[in-house]
């Protein structure tokens, strides 16, 4: 069932948030610490351990495909509630301190790359999630 | 009968939510194909579409949460939220390698650590070019340039005024805006096409919400890669901020 699908995702979602949370606590911090890569992380052994045992099938399997489909419209709902007019009004100096601050960073991943790497990680494809017109058309 | 259309549309916000951003994005995929050649990717356009709206939106109300504050939209809020972002973000894991994550370890946490102490001295830098030299109003400038949620709590751990609460909020938002906009056009100058410089990439930026709209314009396999690294963070600035780098400042211009 789909619902089996969802359920896992929520499942390894609030056991994330929950030792986030509780790593936040531990250290004195105000923040959840590492949430939503326990989560991933979680959900991958999860997925891989169902896997091999053959439980999961199509239908949960919609479940997961379902919610990581909705994620690129969900970060457009996201941009679209950022306080755009904030970062406006915080004028010059908040425009030069986070454009720099990415250009620097942005010139840094090729050097952080570097270090200690022993092999080649393979290169994702694109996937295709632009319409196709030329179907269309017919 | 305007009144009916809207207040229908208000107690229904997730599902006029849904309508609104899947118009916007039919929207920007015909752009896309139809003006670019599929050059500027259609979730860019999409991106950049929602940004203008967040502007009007806090140009109408005042507000600080962009289009969601119009009643209307409200339901926005709940679907660009924190919740449901994560709920997707962990979503896009499926169909991701383990032994990809394996891989990294160590190069992730040193991206971390470049990632907090970097933009922090460059916001620093800029802060005294402008004029500021206290270390409460510097720390929270220089904190704000690690992400938009680093700035604020450091800044009311340290004591800093609302002005400078405000710049170091504007700066972290410019900075997640930046990288959800430029990260298409980076990404293959700085090699970001495979889970290993994914993870990276998420360490060193940083910002949770840059970093999954930068990524899911840019490739969507590499989003549950990027997410790990961004996930720790904003953990590690409010960890590394008011304290370690505080006294650091304090040391050096106090």
């Amino acid at each position: 069932m789909v619902i089996y699908g969802v359920a896992l995702l929520s499942f390894a979602y609030l056991a994330g948030q929950v030792l986030g949370d509780l790593l936040g606590k531990l250290i004195g911090v105000k923040a959840n610490v590492g949430g939503v890569g326990i989560s991933i992380f979680l959900l991958l052994l999860l997925i891989e351990y169902l896997t091999k045992k053959g439980k999961l099938n199509i239908q949960s399997q919609d479940g997961l495909k379902f919610w990581g489909a909705m994620y690129i419209p969900i970060v457009v709902a996201m941009a679209a509630q950022q306080n755009v007019m904030a970062a406006v009004k915080g004028g010059p100096l908040a425009l030069l301190a986070g454009v720099i601050t990415v250009i620097i960073m942005f010139l840094l991943i090729p050097l952080l790359d570097k270090v200690g790497k022993k092999e080649d990680s393979h290169d994702l494809e694109e996937e295709l999630i632009e319409p196709n017109l030329e179907l269309k058309a017919k | 009968m305007f009144e009916v259309v809207y207040n229908s549309l208000m107690n229904n916000g997730l599902i006029t939510a849904f309508a609104v951003i899947g118009i916007t994005m039919y929207i920007s995929h015909f752009i896309s194909s139809r003006f670019t050649r599929g050059r500027v990717h259609g979730s860019a356009i999409a991106i950049l579409i929602g940004l203008v709206l967040a502007y009007f939106g806090g140009l109408n109300t005042g507000g600080e949460k962009g289009l969601a504050d119009i009643s209307m939209f409200s339901g926005i809020g709940l679907m660009g939220g924190g919740m449901l972002r994560d709920f997707a973000i962990v979503a896009t894991v499926f169909g991701a390698r383990f032994e990809e994550l394996k891989k990294v370890g160590l190069i992730g946490l040193i991206s971390l650590l470049v990632g907090t102490v970097v933009p922090f001295i460059v916001g620093v830098t800029v802060a005294l070019a402008f004029g500021y030299n206290d270390p409460v109003s510097l720390t929270t400038i220089g904190a704000g340039a690690i992400t938009y949620i680093v700035g604020p709590v450091t800044g009311a751990a340290i004591g800093a005024n609302s002005t400078v609460m405000a710049l170091s909020i504007a700066a972290g938002v410019i900075k997640s805006i930046t990288v959800m906009l430029t990260t298409p056009y980076m990404a293959k100058f700085v090699g970001l096409t495979n889970p290993r410089t994914a993870v990276i990439f998420g360490g060193a930026m940083g910002t949770a919400s840059g970093v999954a709209g930068g990524l899911a314009a840019t490739n969507p396999k590499l989003v549950p890669y990027g997410a790990m690294g961004a996930t720790f963070h904003t953990g590690i600035g409010c960890l590394l901020c008011p304290s370690v780098l505080f006294l650091a400042t304090k040391f050096i211009f106090g």
